[in-house]
C-alpha cells in the first residue's frame, strides 16, 4: 500500500542547493535561448510543411537533394514516425503571403515526377508572413496575460506575498519549458504555446494547494517558526502533490506513447512542464515564501501582534 | 454533509443520467441513431477539421486596392469638375490616401461640385445622414483632397461583406459538403471545407477576381502582338490570357461589363465541339451590347477577364438577344469553372490566401484511433493507480472518473463544440486531473482520521476542508483555458475547450456523485477504505 502519508521531510533545509540549481537551469536556459534559440514551426516562421505516406520506403537524401534543386530555398525532409512517412519543410519564400501558395503545387509536382511509388497527401499547411508574425504576437501575449491573471487571482485570495512566490516560480517554469525547447531544438509551434498555457495553470494548481496548507497552518499554529511551518505545510500536502503528478503523468505518457506523431511535441512539453511544475510547487514557491515576510495574523481582528 | 435529502440525490443523478444520454450517440453510427425514439438526443460530438480531414483557409481582402479604386474614381471626378468650369490645374498628385494639386481660383462654388458628384457615385456606401465622404482642405491655391476616415472604413466593410457573399456563392456552386464560411476582424475570411483534402481548385477559384468585361480592340494602330508599341491615349495593352507574349491592345472605354450577367453556363460548340461558355444579359446588358455589336460589325470585340483577354472575335453581326458566347481554347473544367465565377460574380478587391491548412481523411483517422487508444491505456493507469492508493475510496474516483468522461462527451455534444486532436490530449489530461478533487478529498479523510477522528466526523470534515482548496485549484487551471480559448484558434482552441468541460464535470463529480456513493455506505465505512493500514 502506498502510504506518503504523515513525511516529516526537511525541504527547506536543501533550499540553497534547489535554489542553486534551479538558477542554473534558467541560466542554461536563457544561455540557450540566446545561442541556439527556439526552433519555430512554420506557425511562427512561415512557410510550408507537407506530410506524406508513400507505399514503399524512400531514401530521404535523395529526395532531400531533389527538392533542393527546386531554387525553394531550405527544404527540410524527415521520418515522421515510420519510414513511410516522410514530413517536408519548405522555408517561407520572399514576395510576400501570395507566393507561398506556389510552392506547395511545385513541390507535389516534383514529388510526383521523382517518386515512383504511391503518395498520399496526409497533411499540408501554407503559413504566410502575416499570420505567422501575428501568431508568436498572440501566442507570447497569451503566456503573458496568464501570469498577470494568476498573479491577480492570488493576490485577491490570498496576499501579495504568495503572489508574488507563486508567480516567481511559474515563471521558472515557463523559462524552463522554452529552455528545454531551445536546447532539445524540437519545433516550437502552435500547441507548445497550448502546453504552456496549460502548464501554467497546472503549476499554479499545485502551488495553490501548499499555499492553501501554509495559510492554513499559519493561523492554526500562530508561533510556529516560519521555516518549520512552511516544511509542515509542503508534508502535509506531499503525499496530494506525488498522486496527482503520478496520475497526470500517467495520462500524459500514454499520449505521448501511443497518442501519434502529430502532438508528440504538445505532449513532451506537458509531462515536462508537469514535472517542473511538482518540484517548483515544493522547491521554489513554498520555500520562497521565507523570505517574502508573510503575514501572520490572519483573520484574526481581536488577535494579539505577537510576530512583529 | 454527509445526508442527502431525496431531492438531492434525484437531481445529481438526473443531471448525471441526461449528460449520459447526450454522450450516447456517440457510441453508434449515423444510420442506427435513425432507429432511436423521437425524444432521444441524436447530436454527435463535432469533429475538427484535424480529425475529420478538410481544408481551412484563412483569406483576407486585399483592402489597399479597393482604396485605391475609390482614389482612381475620385480623381476622375475631380480633373471632370475642374475641367468643366476651366481651371487650369497643374502638380496633380495622387498619392495611396488623397488628391493634392495647385489650382488658380479654387471657389466654394467648385467644392461643392466635387462634393456633389463624389456623394452620388458613392451613395451605396455611405450611412445615411451623413454630410460628406470628403475633407477638403486649401491652404492658398494648394488644394488636398482625402477620403474620411468613416467613408473609408465603411468602402472596406462594405467590400468585405460583398465579397464573403461571392466567395459563398463561387463555393456553394462546387458542391461543397457543409462549408463553413465565416468573416473574421475586420478583412479577413475563414473558410472550412470539410472532407476536402486538396483544396487546389478552390483556392484558384478564389484567386480571381473574376472581373469580366468587353472592351473594342483598338484597330487604329498598327500593332505587333509581340512586340507591342506604347498604346495611345484612351487605349491599353493587354496581355492573352493564353499565352502571356500574345498582346492585345484595346480601348480603355467598357462597353458591357460582368455585372450585368445574368447566368453563365458551361456547353460545347455544336460545331467544333469546344468547350465554351454561354451567357446571357441583363436587359441593360443586352441593350448595351446590342448597341455596341450593330455598330462596329466587322471589328474585333474583347473579352476581357482580370484584366487579361480570353478571346477577341470579330463582330459578325449585330447581337440583340442579349446573350452570347465565350471560347477561349478552355478544357471543359475551365469552363466549367468560369461560368461559375461569372454566374458569382466579381470580387471587389482580390482575395489574398494568409494560411492553409489541409488534412487528409487518413490521417484524421490515425489520429481518431491514436488518441482513443491512449485515452484508453492512460483510463487503465490511473484507474488501477487510484485503487492501489485508495483502495476502496480509489474504485469510488474510478467510477467517477467514468462518469467524468463520458460527462465530456456529452456536454461536447450538446453544446456541438469542435472536437480536435488537441481537444482528445486536453481529455486525457482531464483523466488524469480529474481524479485530483478526489485526491485532496481523500487526503485530507486520512488526515483527519489519523488525527483522531472518527470515519464519519472524517469524511465530513475532509469534504468540508478541502472545497477552498478545490476550488483555488481549479480556478487557476480554469483561467488558463480560457485565456487560451480567446487567444488561439483552430485546433488548439478544442483544447481549451475540452480542459474547462473538464474542470467542471470533474468538480462537480467529486462533490456530488463520490460523496453520493460514499454516504450510501456512510454506516459500514473503515479506515482501511480509504487506503490507511489499520494501525494508523
Amino acid at each position: 500500500m502506498l502510504n506518503i502519508s504523515g513525511t516529516q521531510i526537511n525541504f527547506l533545509k536543501v533550499r540553497v542547493i534547489t535554489f542553486i540549481l534551479s538558477a542554473i537551469l534558467i541560466c542554461l536556459s536563457i544561455g540557450a535561448f540566446f545561442v541556439n534559440g527556439l526552433n519555430f514551426g512554420i506557425d511562427f516562421k512561415g512557410g510550408t510543411l507537407i506530410e506524406i505516406e508513400t507505399s514503399q520506403e524512400i531514401e530521404i537524401s535523395g529526395l532531400r537533394d531533389n527538392l533542393n534543386t527546386l531554387e525553394l530555398g531550405d527544404v527540410q525532409v524527415q521520418e515522421f514516425g515510420s519510414s513511410k512517412n516522410l514530413l517536408i519543410r519548405v522555408e517561407q519564400q520572399l514576395g510576400g503571403d501570395q507566393v507561398q501558395q506556389d510552392v506547395v503545387q511545385i513541390v507535389k509536382d516534383s514529388l510526383g515526377s521523382y517518386l515512383s511509388t504511391d503518395i498520399n497527401f496526409r497533411r499540408t499547411e501554407v503559413v504566410g508572413p502575416k499570420v505567422s508574425g501575428e501568431l508568436i504576437q498572440s501566442g507570447a501575449i497569451a503566456i503573458f496575460v496568464a501570469v498577470f491573471a494568476m498573479l491577480v487571482y492570488i493576490w485577491f485570495r490570498f496576499e501579495w506575498q504568495f503572489s508574488l512566490g507563486a508567480v516567481l516560480a511559474l515563471v521558472h517554469d515557463v523559462i524552463l519549458t522554452i529552455g528545454v525547447f531551445c536546447i532539445t531544438q524540437l519545433e516550437f509551434n502552435l500547441p507548445i504555446i497550448a502546453a504552456i498555457l496549460t502548464i501554467v495553470g497546472y503549476s499554479m494548481n499545485d502551488t495553490v494547494v501548499v499555499y492553501d496548507r501554509v495559510r492554513e497552518n499559519l493561523r492554526k499554529y500562530r508561533s510556529k517558526e516560519i521555516t518549520d511551518l512552511l516544511n509542515l505545510s509542503i508534508n502535509d500536502t506531499l503525499s496530494r502533490t506525488i498522486v496527482t503528478s503520478v496520475t497526470t503523468l500517467l495520462a500524459l505518457l500514454s499520449l505521448f506513447i501511443f497518442g501519434g506523431e502529430v502532438i508528440k511535441g504538445f505532449t513532451f512539453a506537458m509531462i515536462w512542464g508537469v514535472i517542473v511544475g511538482t518540484y517548483s510547487s515544493i522547491f521554489v514557491a513554498a520555500p520562497l515564501l521565507r523570505y517574502l515576510d508573510v503575514k501572520r495574523e490572519w483573520n484574526t481582528t481581536s488577535a494579539v501582534d505577537s510576530t512583529r | 454533509m454527509l445526508y442527502f435529502s431525496n431531492l438531492k440525490i434525484f437531481s445529481v443523478l438526473a443531471v448525471i443520467i441526461i449528460a449520459l444520454l447526450f454522450a450516447v450517440p456517440n457510441f453508434f453510427g449515423k444510420d442506427q441513431l435513425e432507429t432511436f425514439p423521437n425524444f432521444f438526443p441524436k447530436q454527435q460530438v463535432n469533429l475538427g477539421l484535424d480529425l475529420q480531414g478538410g481544408s481551412h483557409l484563412l483569406l483576407e481582402v486585399d483592402t489597399q486596392e479597393i482604396i485605391k479604386e475609390r482614389v482612381e474614381n475620385l480623381n476622375a471626378d475631380v480633373r471632370r469638375v475642374l475641367k468643366k468650369n476651366n481651371l487650369n490645374y497643374s502638380n496633380f498628385k495622387v498619392s495611396n490616401e488623397s488628391l493634392k494639386f495647385v489650382v488658380e481660383s479654387f471657389n466654394n462654388e467648385i467644392q461643392k461640385e466635387i462634393y456633389e458628384l463624389s456623394m452620388s457615385n458613392s451613395q451605396n456606401i455611405l450611412a445615411m445622414g451623413d454630410q460628406t465622404n470628403l475633407i477638403i482642405t486649401q491652404e492658398e491655391n494648394i488644394v488636398q483632397i482625402n477620403f474620411t476616415e468613416e467613408f473609408i472604413k465603411q468602402s472596406v466593410s462594405n467590400a468585405v461583406a460583398q465579397s464573403l457573399e461571392i466567395v459563398r456563392r463561387r463555393i456553394d456552386e462546387l458542391g461543397t459538403r457543409e462549408p463553413s464560411i465565416q468573416r473574421q476582424g475586420s478583412s479577413r475570411i475563414i473558410i472550412q471545407l470539410p472532407g476536402i483534402d486538396d483544396p487546389d481548385r478552390i483556392k484558384s477559384l478564389l484567386g480571381q477576381t473574376a472581373k469580366l468585361t468587353f472592351q473594342l480592340v483598338d484597330t487604329s494602330v498598327n500593332f505587333d502582338p509581340f512586340n507591342p508599341s506604347k498604346a495611345p491615349i484612351g487605349s491599353e495593352i493587354l496581355a492573352s490570357d493564353a499565352d502571356e507574349e500574345f498582346k492585345y491592345i484595346v480601348k480603355k472605354r467598357i462597353m458591357v461589363g460582368g455585372e450585368n450577367l445574368v447566368d453563365a453556363q458551361p456547353g460545347f460548340d455544336p460545331q467544333t465541339n469546344e468547350p465554351i461558355v454561354s451567357f446571357r444579359f441583363d436587359r441593360l446588358g443586352a441593350t448595351k451590347f446590342g448597341r455596341v455589336t450593330q455598330q462596329n460589325v466587322g471589328k474585333p470585340f474583347a473579352i476581357v477577364l482580370d484584366n487579361k483577354v480570353i478571346s477577341a472575335p470579330v463582330i459578325r453581326e449585330a447581337i440583340l438577344g442579349g446573350s452570347g458566347q465565350i471560347s477561349g481554347g478552355f478544357d471543359s473544367e475551365e469552363a466549367n469553372d468560369l461560368a461559375i465565377l461569372l454566374r458569382a460574380g466579381a470580387l471587389p478587391a482580390p482575395l489574398i490566401i494568409l494560411e492553409e491548412r489541409s488534412v487528409g481523411p487518413d490521417l484524421g483517422a490515425d489520429s481518431i484511433e491514436a488518441g482513443q487508444f491512449a485515452a484508453i491505456i492512460g483510463f487503465i493507469a490511473v484507474i488501477i493507480f487510484m485503487i492501489f492508493v485508495y483502495r476502496y475510496f480509489g474504485l469510488l474516483a474510478d467510477i467517477a472518473l467514468i462518469i467524468n468522461l463520458f460527462m465530456v462527451l456529452g456536454v461536447l455534444s450538446l453544446f456541438q463544440a469542435t472536437l480536435t486532436l488537441p481537444g482528445i490530449a486536453g481529455i486525457i489530461l482531464t483523466i488524469g486531473m480529474a481524479v485530483d478533487a478526489n485526491v485532496l478529498i481523500f487526503e485530507r479523510v486520512k488526515e483527519e482520521i489519523r488525527n483522531g477522528s472518527n470515519m464519519m466526523n472524517a469524511v465530513e470534515n475532509g469534504y468540508k476542508r478541502a472545497l477552498s482548496t478545490i476550488l483555488d485549484a481549479n480556478i487557476t487551471t480554469l483561467i488558463a483555458a480560457i485565456i487560451l480559448f480567446f487567444m488561439a484558434s483552430g485546433p488548439v482552441r478544442g483544447f481549451s475547450i475540452t480542459l474547462a468541460i473538464g474542470i467542471f464535470t470533474s468538480v462537480f463529480t467529486a462533490f456530488t456523485f463520490t460523496r453520493l456513493l460514499i454516504s450510501f455506505n456512510a454506516k459500514r465505512l473503515k479506515p482501511n477504505f480509504v487506503g490507511l493500514s489499520k494501525n494508523a
